[in-house]
């Protein structure tokens, strides 16, 4: 093991690991907005949408990623009047059909997401709120999109971890990022295990950030899940955990059958019934 | 444009089909040594001892959360290295390589394997105690009990992850067309460079792949259903 070079090798795959954060913040942001809009159409009572983007899912989680980048990258490059086209400004750019095969790629993933989190919510809701004289409009943002929203984030992690690792595949395609400088750096100084520990370490690192960020805003999204504030005389003496109030540890759920204090304040093992 | 994938020497047809066979090959046998490796990463992770628990533990971290094109690289120009250190300490000194097949086979499988560890995991933990502790009682031992109790009811709860482990190696063995073997990516990118045609080639890769996953999907639900006979929906 060459620990100098490890050393060596972490500045510039730190380098790379600013354009992996590039293609993945970017291709999310797209692709959520594509997400929510194919998401709908599969809900859509039109059969024609539904069929369309029913198709579109189909097709990109049932193909290869890298067969994708290569069909944007390469294949569309092929034809005279893209060539001569506006198009041809982002079509040439390995940059940008990177970002359009993981938006792309990660849109087909997160509509069924999406689907799911508004099929999770109960119709009578939606009845009810109907009923309120709401809108469509309002009922989807003020209670649809909410409880969507919390159902969908854990699967939505999920898939922010699944792009992080799915960028690496932009190396192909001669960006540089992390796996491609990692690449370029075992074929020169023949270290494989040695620039695997760095990079691996650095992908590993980012997935973590990732992983708490989605769980931060699991936890502020949730607070009905959150244990309810205990009045200050009760209070225990405050520790100081690990988890410094982001939500990192585990929560207790709450539940509604928990027996109401004041129902009989007898420590559990007094409580006997009386025989007979 | 059609003619390009002609069978025979004028066309690429065939050497697309037998790039698709190749790709079945790495997938079956990487998914199979997945399984294996899964199994017994599950059966670690499920054990009584705290370094066996940490090592699974580590695996699946590791090869869940770098990409998988980072793992190949490493099989890639690692294995070579690694395979004849050991020789050596057996004492022999020659040159080994290992062909690209199996550092396919190796790199995907091990990934595979770490997904497996998960799924497989979850499914036996469904299984009650009470059943392993009364087939202990009436004299099994432990593989009896595997073959008779965990295994036939971990296979339908299981199966719905594999599946899903399955479509994740299929499309994961396109990555070691980095490592030129001959399989279904390769064979277009090869057949796109030669003819400067590449959108034909891709596609034509795009629906193979596609063909795959859907066959795939059916036999697994298929399995699906097999396995769930004796159980009532909810």
């Amino acid at each position: 093991m060459d620990l100098e070079l490890m050393a060596d090798s972490i500045v510039p795959l730190l380098g790379g690991a600013w354009l992996t954060a590039q293609l993945v913040a970017l291709s999310l942001l797209f692709g959520i907005g594509l997400a929510v809009a194919v998401g709908l159409m599969r809900l859509s009572s039109n059969r024609y949408v539904a069929g369309g983007a029913y198709a579109y899912v189909f097709v990109f989680r049932g193909t290869p990623l890298l067969v994708q980048i290569a069909l944007i990258y390469y294949g569309i490059g092929q034809f005279a009047f893209i060539r001569e086209s506006i198009l041809w400004e982002v079509f040439r750019e390995a940059y940008w059909c990177a970002i359009l095969a993981l938006t792309l790629n990660t849109a087909a993933y997160t509509a069924e997401i999406v689907r799911g989190g508004i099929l999770s919510v109960p119709h009578g809701q939606v009845e009810a709120a109907r009923a309120y004289g709401m809108s469509a409009g309002q009922v989807y943002r003020r209670v649809i999109a909410p409880q969507a929203i919390r159902q969908a984030l854990p699967a939505y992690g999920n898939e922010v971890i699944l792009m992080v690792k799915a960028s690496s595949l932009a190396s192909t395609i001669t960006l540089m990022e992390i796996t491609g400088v990692a690449k370029r750096l075992i074929s020169r100084t023949y270290a494989p295990i040695e620039i695997f520990i760095v990079a691996g370490a650095i992908y590993l690192a980012i997935n973590f950030l990732a992983t708490r960020a989605i769980r931060y805003a699991e936890w502020r999204m949730t607070p009905d899940l959150r244990p309810p504030r205990e009045p200050s005389l009760h209070r225990p003496v405050p520790r100081l955990g690990l988890g410094l109030g982001l939500g990192l540890k585990g929560r207790r759920r709450p539940t509604r059958r928990e027996p109401a204090a004041t129902a009989d304040a007898r420590p559990a093992s007094r409580r006997r019934t009386r025989p007979g | 444009m059609l003619e390009l994938l002609a069978f025979g020497p004028d066309g690429w047809g065939d050497e697309m089909l037998r790039g698709a066979a190749m790709t079945v090959a790495v997938a079956v046998l990487a998914y199979a040594f997945g399984l294996v490796l899964g199994t017994a990463a599950a059966a670690a992770k499920l054990s009584s001892l705290a370094p066996l628990r940490a090592l699974a533990e580590g695996y699946t971290v590791v090869f869940r959360g770098v990409p998988e094109l980072l793992v190949i690289y490493l099989f890639f120009f690692g294995s070579t290295g690694a395979v004849m250190w050991v020789a050596r300490q057996f004492g022999y000194v020659g040159y080994i390589e290992l062909n690209n097949f199996t550092i396919g086979v190796l790199a995907v499988g091990i990934i595979s394997g770490a997904y497996s560890t998960e799924v497989i995991r979850g499914a036996i933990q469904t299984i009650p105690r009470g059943q392993l502790e009364a087939a202990y009682a009436v004299g099994m031992g432990g593989p009896l009990v595997f073959r008779r109790i965990v295994l036939p009811q971990m296979l339908r709860l299981a199966l719905p992850g594999l599946g899903n482990v399955w479509q994740l190696t299929l499309k994961d063995t396109a990555l070691i067309s980095v490592t030129a073997l001959a399989e279904l990516m390769r064979m277009a990118s090869v057949a796109a460079g030669s003819t400067r045609e590449p959108f034909i080639f891709y596609i034509t890769a795009a629906v193979l792949y596609l063909l795959m996953t859907t066959v795939s999907q059916a036999g697994f639900a298929w399995a699906e259903r097999h396995y769930s006979r004796g159980v009532r929906r909810a």
